[in-house]
């Protein structure tokens, strides 16, 4: 698809095209306008869109074209170039093609620039302030339609401003597959709406604000709360999920007020998900921890008994922590989280914990997917390198659509347009499945299973039909190369059943290469960092020998979430520290989690937000959002380093996380060497061989396509050994849905009403076999707990299983889930 | 089920002298059944064309010269050439979303002999290997739908649809698909889009030229059913006798459907290229003159999306060149007659009007200029003109279709003729279509205008 490449390879064989009298070098199967664009001749332009398919709609475009038969005015959007072509964009009669494109599409326009949120950064204002009429002709009435009309939770629609460009029809039906909105009516009645009672509920809606051309589309969070001149930006790297998607963020008056997606070529096309575009929300809350809390009393007065939290000073937190650290042996202490903080607080943190306090107790994953050194074993790949026209990726337990809104685009795009294959072998149907090839969904807990017979098929395995398996096993063997984008797999598994899956689909294939498609924004940076047990920084395992200026390493390889839980459920945790994160709601065992937290006689947590587990700490130390008021660096799933700039200042007296962790090791005597990022970088590029040739500056000066970092140190990993399930029960399967109960969500007003609700799926034979009939509610009872919820029929779901959405307002699935247990098995009785 | 008996005038078809290439079976009531047409040679040509190889039913239509009669005139012959060679499946898709103002002869064609269109289309299929027949029909032609319908049940179960017709290899079906109402639908890749489950709105081409990328991507050649309809006797008669009639450039016979202010209106079956204007306007065997009282004063002479023609434009042939040169074109062949108590504004409304609501709201020129053109037009008619307001129709047109625009020459002021087509800043016609009763209008009745909008009235006819 050249036509949709912006930015195709100049390659020898030009085309070579005379633009107003200027011969160019235009490359082959070139569209006109991106080729003049190349060239320095502005086209004006509406509908055109470099990474959609051109329609030729405006005719904005429209300029005089000869291929040797007589000039001609052509659309120069949908005009591949061609040998000897002369154009003309200045010519008379394109100016008056222009000028009556332009005056066209003003007579019905309102024309309340001054009380449009587009005002000042419109298209069509701006074209018409450079190529068009001063004054309008137009004596008539001008079109009506109700004033603006909400589409989606989202989104608000003012047909009268559109001027029907069809880009964001476009965007639904051809970018995100979710052709939820269209034209209707003829003639000039046209409009863009819904279909009656089927609201626009795209996961990413809001790039339709983004590329509308004229403010008839907007967005909640950002209607009438600014002027585009009022703004301010800084390019930097959206965080909530670990694509690590280009974004400009804008804001006016100390506060973010917006998210834009910037075209990064090999990573998010300048797609953003609408969780990820409006996360900023968040940390515009008033519930922000703008100063330290302690234990303390009814009338806020600090003390060690008390049974709230109360605000207290840096320097009493700071002390209480020490005294709670303070001759703690380190395998007593647990660190959980990180995965939210940027490299340089990852960095910092995990120098604390591992090189001050000496414990290797640190998982920033929270049970989610396989482990840090394993995942760190794999040979890596890029999103380009997954998406390579006519290429193979398998995606193995990984929902893209819920979990990494901008990977899908790309995925889905590579699939619908550059005839990749998609293989999708997942505990239920994904967001994939309509593109896939082949799905194959194996019964839960034997994923790893199902790997094994892909690389020796026998039959049936894991539930799933032979000849299916045998046909992907071919397929495999058979491709040079091909991707796997490996996501958590079901978190009703244990995680011990992906890391074999996808160590065993590394012996098996040494075709495949790998994408870690992990939840939790800079959870790759944190691997990268060395939090996790048994990493040090930069992709090194944990040895006798301390990194850098770090004056010790862990004397042992520590536990990871669930081993630090079971120890601490035996009172074997004196410490906890919390990093970001909220293990009561968010690890795949909440029984677990609660009765280890119950045992933990200090807690501590650094967060920006009090979330269900940290409102049970003992300390808790404001931190600065990492996404818009520190400057650092982010790691994507590829190892791709990008910048994270600070845009506003932090509430109150919240600090960057890496400026916590100095103070800490301060307090306890200790000097970690650096007192601002370029020294902590400094002191990273000692210690991580990776990041040794890479300078900050670098990072923070990269062009849009950031630093990507290659290699490991982390030498083939064993599989762990998978208790194969024999039970005839029927197995949960547990997979994350976009919107849920996170604490960011629940924090953002406009995001916070999407969660759906839990629901059990169940595969149709079973559900007519169980007498169910569609909105019965049933209990789920596992053995840890029970929820009820709607008992729903989807041929997506393995027979023998059950499938429920992780964290839902309506139902904590985690309450279901044991994680001692290879699979959780699971009853269901009809309740109405 | 009927008495056979065939009447020389069955409703909106009037029987004419001369050879009858298509219409033959219009009289009978009955015209529709299968009985009826194989008692009167239907299903004759299937045959004779299954005697032979596809190639020389190809090279039958090809000699023939048998052109395109949805309005374009191109030869179907040499459009059935394009169809890439080896690629599969490809398709034939009848183009029976007949809406230009004035046409109604595809229409008859459909209620009244549906077995002569699905006996052209089986022959075309087999001429050129097409692996598949889609009938899009006008939404608004129920009769026509109802009918093709039974006779398509009625052909599959005679064997002459389907599986090894004819106890030959050859195999095809049919597919009847009924549009939803619009007249842009009638452009041949807004029907593919339409026929494809999506809005009916025109690709641009290249890349879609229907014969390589068309319905689904495949090579798909789009035909008239007027154009269908005319296989059956060519295979039967062979292409010598049908180069016998019409003239050289144009053979064969053509259906015109004629409307508006004549004694006699009604879709006629004449021979093109030697029949002039006048003959069918004034002849006896034909519309037999302008109603009593009144004198021609324009007419339209090829669809609603024809520049306008005058009382000294009648001695022009039925024939699309000679038309094309005078700057209008022949079109659909629908001719709508207007006599000296018409109203100029108010015609030119009529016909810009019917453009400005079924723009399919693709290109901005079409869908905003086109209703700028309506109210404009209205405005004038209601009083309100201002006198900068031709100009500015013009103008606005201009946009629409810029350059000089398919114009009639007018002796009275010594203006030459700008020959057809119009150029377009839009993807499809319809929009320049809108242009050609402004400027026909403007350019011979502009004192029309001046008067409405200077309020003195004038005297058009009584």
């Amino acid at each position: 698809m050249t036509a949709t490449e912006p930015e195709a390879e100049v390659v020898a064989d030009g085309v070579p095209v005379t633009i107003d009298g200027v011969e160019i070098l235009a490359n082959k199967g070139e569209l006109l306008i991106a080729a003049a664009e190349r060239h320095g001749v502005y086209i004006p332009r509406f509908c055109y869109h470099p990474r959609m398919k051109p329609v030729g709609m405006c005719r904005m475009c429209l300029v005089e074209v000869d291929t040797g038969r007589g000039p001609g005015l052509q659309p120069s959007c949908m005009l591949p170039v061609s040998d000897g072509m002369t154009v003309l964009t200045e010519s008379d009669v394109t100016k008056k093609a222009q000028d009556g494109v332009l005056e066209f599409l003003l007579i019905n326009h309102p024309l309340d620039c001054p009380v449009c949120d587009k005002g000042g950064e419109c298209p069509l204002q701006d074209q018409t302030m450079a190529f068009g009429p001063g004054e309008s002709r137009f004596v008539e009435e001008k079109r009506h339609f109700k004033k603006p009309i909400p589409i989606s939770d989202i989104v608000y629609l003012d047909r009268e401003r559109c001027i029907l460009c069809d880009r964001c029809t476009r965007f639904a039906s051809e970018v995100a597959g979710d052709p939820l909105i269209h034209f209707q009516a003829r003639g000039n009645q046209t409009e863009v709406n819904t279909f009656p009672d089927e609201p626009f509920s795209s996961y990413f809606s809001g790039n339709t604000v983004q590329i509308c051309p004229v403010g008839a589309l907007t967005a909640k969070p950002y209607r009438f709360k600014a002027r585009p001149w009022d703004l301010s930006e800084i390019a930097s790297t959206a965080t909530l999920d670990a694509v690590g998607s280009r974004i400009t963020v804008q804001s006016s008056r100390n506060q973010v007020l917006r998210y834009l997606g910037v075209d990064s070529d090999p990573v998010n096309w300048g797609w953003l998900s609408d969780k990820e575009r409006f996360s900023f929300e968040a940390w515009n809350s008033d519930a922000r921890l703008t100063q330290p809390l302690l234990r303390g009393d009814s009338l806020g007065n600090p003390t060690d008994e008390g049974d709230q939290l109360v605000a207290g000073s840096w320097a009493l937190a700071l002390t209480k922590v020490a005294e709670a650290l303070d001759g703690v042996e380190p395998e007593r202490i647990a660190v959980f989280g990180g995965a939210r903080m940027t490299n340089e607080g990852q960095y910092a943190w995990a120098k604390l914990i591992k090189s001050v306090l000496r414990t290797d107790n640190v998982d920033a994953q929270l049970g989610d997917g396989a482990g840090g050194k394993a995942l760190l074993s794999l040979p890596r790949t890029t999103i380009d390198a997954a998406c390579t026209p006519g290429g193979t990726v398998v995606v193995l337990g990984a929902d893209p659509k819920e979990t990494h809104g901008s990977l899908f685009l790309r995925l889905r795009h590579a699939a619908e347009n550059d005839g990749a294959s998609i293989i999708e072998i997942a505990p239920r149907s994904s967001g994939l499945a309509p593109y896939a090839t082949s799905s194959l969904y194996p019964v839960p807990g034997e994923l790893d299973q199902l790997v094994d017979a892909l690389g020796d098929p026998f039959g049936d395995a894991a539930g799933v039909d032979g000849d299916d398996i045998a046909a992907v096993s071919e397929r495999l063997r058979n491709e040079e190369s091909f991707t796997v984008v490996v996501g958590s797999g079901s978190l009703g598994d244990s995680p011990a059943v992906i890391e074999r899956a996808v160590l065993r689909m590394a012996a098996l294939f040494p075709n495949a290469s790998f994408l870690p498609a992990l939840h939790r924004g800079n959870v790759m940076g944190a691997l990268d960092m060395g939090l996790a047990p048994g990493l040090l920084p930069g992709r090194q395992a944990v040895g006798p020998e301390a990194p850098g200026t770090w004056a010790n390493t862990p004397a042992m390889e520590g536990l990871d979430t669930t081993a630090m839980l079971h120890l601490a459920e035996e009172g074997g945790i004196d410490v906890a520290i919390l990093l970001g994160c909220d293990p009561l709601t968010d690890f795949p065992d909440a029984g677990l989690a609660e009765r280890g937290f119950n045992k933990v006689s200090h807690l501590v947590a650094v967060d920006s937000l009090l979330n269900f587990t940290s409102t049970g700490a003992d300390i808790v130390f404001p931190a600065a959002a990492s996404a818009t008021e520190v400057d650092g660096t982010f790691t994507n799933i590829e190892g791709r380093l990008s910048p994270i700039s600070r845009k506003v200042t932090p509430p109150g007296t919240a600090r960057a996380d890496w400026m916590i962790a100095v103070e800490i090791a301060a307090q306890l005597g200790v000097d970690l060497g650096f007192i601002d990022i370029d020294e902590l970088w400094a002191d990273l590029a000692a210690a991580s061989p990776l990041h040794s040739g890479v300078a900050l500056g670098d990072v923070m000066a990269a062009d849009t396509d950031g630093v990507l970092l290659t290699g490991t140190s982390i030498d083939s990993v064993e599989p762990p050994a998978v208790d194969v399930p024999n039970s005839s029960d029927l197995r949960l399967v547990v997979t994350r849905k976009m919107y849920d109960e996170g604490t960011i969500l629940t924090h953002c007003p406009s995001l916070n009403q999407l969660a759906a609700g839990a629901s059990a799926s169940v595969n149709p034979t079973h559900f007519s076999a169980l007498g169910f009939s569609e909105g019965d509610e049933v209990k789920v009872t596992s053995q840890s707990g029970s929820v009820t919820v709607p008992v729903i029929s989807d041929p997506g779901v393995p027979a023998g299983a059950v499938a429920i959405e992780f964290n839902q307002p309506n139902a904590s699935a985690a309450s279901l889930l044991d994680s001692a247990r290879t699979v959780t098995t699971v009853s269901l009785e009809r309740v109405s | 089920m009927s008495t056979g008996e065939y009447v020389p005038h069955a409703p909106g078809y009037v029987d004419s002298p001369g050879t009858k290439m298509v219409t033959s079976r219009f009289g009978y009531e009955d015209s529709y059944t299968l009985e009826r047409s194989l008692a009167t040679g239907g299903y004759e040509g299937l045959k004779a064309a299954l005697a032979q190889a596809p190639d020389a039913c190809h090279g039958i239509t090809r000699d023939a010269t048998v052109l395109g009669r949805g309005g374009a005139g191109f030869p179907a012959g040499i459009k059935w050439g394009f169809c890439p060679a080896e690629v599969w499946p490809r398709y034939l898709v009848v183009n029976g979303d007949e809406s230009e103002p004035g046409t109604y002869k595809d229409r008859l064609l459909m209620e009244r002999d549906p077995h002569q269109l699905i006996e052209g289309c089986l022959i075309a299929c087999y001429a050129i290997g097409l692996s598949q027949c889609f009938l899009y029909v006008r939404g608004e032609m129920a009769i026509a739908q109802q009918r093709l319908a039974d006779a398509l049940n009625e052909a599959y179960e005679a064997g002459y649809i389907g599986k090894n017709i004819l106890g030959t290899d050859f195999s095809v079906d049919i597919i009847l698909h009924w549009g939803a109402g619009a007249y842009i639908v009638g452009e041949e890749t807004a029907l593919i889009e339409s026929l494809e489950g999506n809005r009916g709105m025109p690709r641009l081409k290249p890349p879609f030229f229907p014969a390589a990328v068309g319905l689904y991507g495949q090579p798909t050649i789009v035909n008239n059913v007027e154009t269908l309809a005319n296989l059956p006797w060519l295979m039967v008669n062979g292409a010598d006798a049908y180069k016998e009639h019409g003239s050289e450039t144009s053979p064969g016979t053509r259906m015109f459907a004629v409307s508006g202010h004549v004694k006699r209106p009604g879709v006629y079956e004449v021979e093109q290229g030697i029949t002039t204007y006048e003959d069918l306007i004034y002849g006896d065997d034909y519309c037999q003159g302008i109603r009593d009282g009144h004198e021609l004063k324009m007419f339209i002479p090829g669809g609603g999306s024809a520049p306008w023609l005058f009382p000294e434009h009648v001695s022009l042939p039925l024939e699309a060149r000679p038309v094309g040169a005078a700057g209008t074109m022949l079109g659909s062949g629908a001719i709508v007659i207007m006599d000296d108590s018409t109203d100029a504004v108010k015609a030119c409304l009529r016909v810009v009007r019917f453009f400005a609501r079924e723009s399919c709201g693709k290109c901005a020129p079409c869908r905003e200029g086109t209703s700028w053109e309506e109210k404009i037009l209205q405005r004038i008619l209601d009083g309100n003109g201002r006198p900068e307001d031709i100009d500015l129709l013009l103008d606005v047109a201009d946009n629409i279709s810029p350059g000089p625009y398919p114009v009639a020459s007018d002796e009275s002021q010594g203006l030459e003729a700008v020959p057809f087509p119009p150029r377009q800043t839009t993807i499809c016609p319809l929009g320049p279509s809108s242009v050609a009763p402004i400027t026909s209008a403007i350019r011979r009745f502009r004192h029309e205008f001046d008067a409405k909008i200077s309020g003195v009235p004038v005297e058009v006819g009584s």
